[in-house]
């Protein structure tokens, strides 16, 4: 495979948030020169932020436009040796996974920088909106963020990625504790609110990858020799596509065992770990449900859209692609810890009062179907899983907007304490059912195409197992259904109540992140062969290089 | 004779200044521009001794009949001290704790205690570690004690004092032992001939070494903060004023492990890639020490309230980290030391100027007081973020670039022992993160109290932070000159 740079183009997605920060650090600077009120300041961020985010997004289909679609080659590379002595690249190039995410997220951040203004809509004045606050601070973090998540996914070289992963930290930090809700007493005496939300998350994915840079340093010092991008030999490689050799030529398989563990072994479970804390995965699925209730609706937007992606996909990129021994090894445990996702989530979420933590939960829920699709294998199950983290993607990101539209009227999320509301607010209850009904897995929408697959994939599976695990994960589908039909009754159906008189339907802001969700949730329930095209090759190739007798 | 005082010039410039400083600041008397002059003079000085390093003989022979070493190890460590002497000056210049009357004594405690740093990572015996090390401490006493008046910096000096004393004796008494059974006191014969007399010995003997060991480290311990020598710590860093703590927290620290590292990587020979030396078990030894003091010194912090305590912990923290890669004692592990100590001088210290800049607004050390700074004193705050931040070891913060390298010296050690060791310190470079955060929590996700004073940071202070926080972010992309420089320090050619 060829891995020269051959293209910009890659680069200036990652990037363009990067200018558009760099932009409104310019305003904050020359502020004082040009006379700039607070207002002017505000605005110009907006706008600005608004258009990195459009352009990256445009980029990305830009990049997809360009994809060539038949080949699981890295394609729009850029490479040049960064740091000499570590034989460290920046290196960033596209197969089909990596694009499908670079996609995902410049419609994800569009749909929440769109959700981040105060335009297009009548705001409350009441109560501060987090649209108000620390303007230009927040969309410098916002950009940040979008430029990790993108990096994230571009990065072909290990030590890149880190970095990456870890610049994703800070912003979505400072976006939660700022901009979420303020400090609180539960009833319990607790003391919940932003803060406590963004701390926990920091700690949590923290923990994760810390592991992951022990691993990180591990698979380095038990590579083998690679010629780096300026032509020179180097003895040990962070370089993917490297490392992906040489684990098919048995490297790692050979390498020493650490703790008495074979080195495969524990380095599979230590990045798993760092993977499987933002995914979240069960047991570690704690600090979602409280960073979805408190933070801003754009930001739990970018949460479950995109951010629970990055675990995913890593478990795709470094543990299925490098260790590809270790996935059969520990398939029994991913499958059966995803089928806990998807049950465990499902029953909590029949007992959620709040519409933000019942739909936080429904990701959890969620999520497992693509653990599952990892752990069975088989080519339906990865098109699958992949396919759910691109609808979950899409349809999660509908349900916080809706959270949000309610809760900036009402200023409360208690499923409880509506009721009726159908009266009032026909649009909303039109949309929301709409997305309940793409969360749940209805035919013909976008929910339903990656769950079918990862049924049937897994179902085929060769190891019987798989064929309880899908039976028991099927029929929790039943409690899918039931937790939303029950929530869509408490909130919209039933006698009107009066104290929501006040209540308005949806506003053009709102229409401009939901609408076109809608319509790629109906694209993506009827025609996914783009997407499957996309994918195809990349996870062909991911599931040509298992041991055999496990692939197919 | 010339070489060999050529190969002490930076020391011998030290020593010239310190006495021209006390000289001038009784001529300058109570003359406006009393301070700037004798800062500047201070300056000129350290400028001067940088200066004398490019007069060092080739190839860094043994001067003195191999008293003091003239290796890559001692030239990196004598540089970085400089650059701790200019900050400690500076920061001393700028700030409120130090009245402008008693500055020439302070700048000269601090020179004085540059120079005996300056000796000690040079050291090759016994008798010269000791009495450097004692120039090292006795400055500091009065520096800890700086504010007469004020019982806590009493009470820390004391303390100090007392400590220092006590570990200073431990140590003495572990030389002399050292001395009689290896019957030398150049640190270059003591490993070989500790090696060939614990080969053949008995078991009274090997326990004679391990004793005799195990007192030194003594002082190198108490001299980095390292457990169980560690109690002085909190007291003297909230008791002292702000840029003395600042000071003593990176320079004496640094001296202590480089001092350190030649006493057991170069003296005793000791790594995971050699036998036992001495038939000491050093990295294990060292490494349940690193384990010990990270983890206390991380627990430690949660609870505190003040922050030049919290930050007291935080240095003990680091001073574990600092111990894994002394354990490790490969010529990686030591560069992976010398890339750790120069970013934490700028993240530590640019953390103490933040604290000090805090302090001569609002006169308070507490947590609770930085609510809401960041409205406040914006580019303070967003200062103090980046050096919690980097502190905590997160990309792409220089801090991660020095817990990278110690991190890859420890896994590459490739034993069980140190894989737990790894372990047990990135999950506390984790529990760092909770109390660093609690600082940026009171900054940024927290309201001001009503009434809380702003915080105009002074056009000099803002410099000297812009100075450490643009290294602090460059470094985390960037880091190759600081490594190159490591690795001639660790006498790896690279």
């Amino acid at each position: 495979m060829d891995l020269t740079t051959n293209s910009m183009l890659l680069t200036w997605t990652v990037f363009t948030p990067a200018i558009g920060l760099t932009a409104i650090l310019a305003l904050l600077a020359l502020r004082p020169l040009l006379r700039l009120s607070q207002q002017a300041v505000d605005e110009a961020s907006r706008a600005i932020g608004l258009m990195a985010s459009l352009a990256a997004a445009a980029l990305g289909i830009a990049l997809w436009a360009d994809f060539d679609s038949g080949t699981s080659n890295l394609q729009f590379i850029h490479r040049f040796v960064w740091m000499k002595s570590w034989n460290i690249e920046f290196f960033i190039g596209v197969d089909g996974l990596s694009l499908s995410m670079v996609v995902l997220t410049g419609v994800v951040f569009l749909a929440g920088a769109i959700a981040s203004l105060p335009w297009w809509g009548r705001l409350d004045d009441h109560h501060p909106h987090f649209s108000k606050k620390r303007v230009p601070a927040y969309w410098i973090l916002f950009l940040l963020l979008e430029m990790g998540v993108l990096g994230t996914f571009a990065s072909q070289d290990f030590f890149l990625f880190y970095v990456f992963w870890e610049v994703m930290l800070l912003p979505m930090y400072f976006l939660i504790g700022i901009w979420g809700a303020p400090t609180r007493k539960d009833p319990d005496g607790r003391t919940r609110g932003g803060p406590y939300a963004a701390i926990k998350f920091f700690l949590y994915t923290l923990a994760g990858s810390v592991l992951m840079l022990l691993a990180l340093i591990a698979v380095y010092y038990a590579s083998g020799p690679a010629t780096l991008a300026d032509g020179s030999q180097a003895q040990h490689t962070f370089n993917l596509v490297h490392l992906t050799r040489q684990a098919h030529d048995g490297i790692f398989v050979k390498a020493g065992a650490i703790l008495g563990i074979p080195f495969v072994h524990i380095v599979f479970v230590a990045m798993f770990l760092g993977f499987a804390i933002k995914v979240p995965m069960f047991p570690f699925h704690t600090w979602l449900p409280d960073a979805h209730v408190d933070a801003p609706t754009p930001i739990s937007v970018i949460l479950a859209g995109i951010l629970l992606k990055t675990g995913m996909y890593g478990m795709f990129r470094f543990n299925l692609q490098i260790f590809p021994t270790g996935v059969v090894w520990a398939a029994w445990a991913i499958g059966i810890l995803g089928v806990i996702n998807i049950v465990y989530g499902a029953f909590v979420c029949m007992a959620q009062k709040d519409l933000k933590k019942l739909i936080a939960y429904s990701s959890v829920s969620h999520m497992g179907f693509c653990l599952l699709g990892l752990a069975a294998l088989t080519p339906q199950a990865l098109t699958g899983s992949v396919y759910q983290m691109i609808s979950h993607g899409i349809v999660s990101p509908m349900l916080f907007l809706l959270a949000g539209v309610v809760y900036d009227r009402a200023h409360t999320r208690d499923i409880e304490g509506f009721g009726g509301l159908a009266q009032k607010m026909p649009e909303y209850t039109a949309l929301t059912g709409f997305a309940f009904m793409a969360s749940l897995g209805l035919p013909g929408l976008a929910g339903f195409v990656g769950e079918v697959l990862v049924f049937l994939g897994a179902f085929a599976a060769q190891d019987g197992i798989f064929r309880v695990l899908v039976a028991i994960s099927a029929l929790s589908v039943i409690v899918t259904a039931g937790y939303y039909l029950w929530t869509m009754q408490r909130i919209f159906l039933g006698p009107f109540n009066h104290r929501w008189e006040h209540l308005h339907d949806m506003n053009w802001r709102e229409r401009l992140t939901l609408y076109p969700l809608a319509v790629l949730t109906v694209i993506m329930g009827v025609w996914p062969l783009p997407v499957f095209d996309m994918i195809r090759e990349t996870l062909n190739t991911l599931l040509a290089s298992m041991p055999a007798g496990i692939a197919g | 004779m010339l070489t060999n005082l050529l190969a002490i010039g930076p020391e011998l410039v030290l020593t010239l200044t310190v006495v021209l400083v006390l000289i001038a600041d009784l001529v300058i008397g109570d003359r406006p521009a009393r301070r700037g002059s004798l800062a500047v003079l201070s300056f000129a000085g350290l400028a001067a001794a940088a200066a004398t390093f490019f007069l060092l003989p080739d190839g860094g022979p043994a001067a003195f009949g191999g008293l003091v070493s003239g290796d890559g190890l001692g030239v990196f460590f004598r540089g970085l001290f400089l650059v701790a002497a200019f900050f400690g000056v500076a920061f001393g210049a700028l700030s409120d704790e130090i009245p402008v009357e008693r500055f020439g004594e302070y700048a000269a405690m601090l020179l004085a205690t540059t120079l005996g740093m300056s000796f000690l990572v040079q050291s090759q015996n016994l008798l010269m570690i000791l009495l450097s090390l004692e120039l090292v401490s006795l400055p500091s006493y009065v520096l800890a004690g700086f504010r007469r008046g004020d019982s806590r910096s009493s009470e820390a000096a004391l303390k100090y004092v007392l400590y220092g004393a006590a570990a200073s004796g431990l140590m003495l008494y572990g030389f002399s032992l050292l001395y009689g059974m290896a019957g030398t006191l150049d640190l270059s014969a003591i490993g070989p001939a500790l090696n060939a007399k614990a080969a053949g010995g008995s078991v009274g003997i090997r326990a004679g070494i391990a004793l005799a060991a195990l007192l030194s480290l003594a002082g190198f311990g108490y001299k980095v903060a390292a457990v169980p020598f560690h109690q002085w710590c909190p007291d003297v860093y909230e008791g002292a004023p702000t840029p003395v703590t600042a000071f003593l927290s990176v320079g004496p620290k640094a001296a202590g492990v480089a001092a350190l590292i030649r006493f057991v990587v170069i003296g005793f020979g000791a790594s995971v890639a050699t036998p036992p030396a001495g038939g000491l078990p050093w990295p294990v030894l060292l490494g349940v020490l690193a384990m010990a003091t990270m983890t206390l010194g991380n627990l430690a912090a949660i609870p505190q309230d003040n922050v030049k305590r919290l930050l007291a912990y935080s240095s003990i923290a680091h001073a574990g980290y600092l111990l894994m890669g002394i354990a490790v004692g490969t010529p990686d592990a030591v560069q992976a030391v010398a890339v750790y100590l120069p970013i934490y001088l700028l993240m530590n210290l640019g953390a103490f100027l933040a604290v000090m800049a805090v302090r001569a607004k609002t006169g308070s050390e507490t947590i609770a007081d930085y609510r809401g700074l960041v409205a406040r004193s914006p580019a303070l705050s967003i200062a103090l973020a980046i050096f919690l931040f980097s502190l905590t070891g997160l990309p792409p913060l220089a801090g991660f670039i020095g817990k990278f390298y110690l991190f890859a010296a420890v896994v590459k050690a490739g034993t069980p022992f140190f894989y737990v060791l790894a372990i047990v310190g990135v999950l506390n470079s984790v529990v760092s993160l909770f109390y660093y955060a609690r600082l940026v929590k009171a900054m940024f996700l927290e309201a001001s109290p009503d009434g809380a004073p702003a915080v105009l940071v002074p056009v000099p202070v803002g410099l000297l932070l812009a100075i450490l926080a643009i290294p602090t972010l460059v470094l985390g992309l960037w880091w190759s000159p600081l490594a190159d420089l490591a690795a001639r320090a660790a006498g790896i050619v690279g």
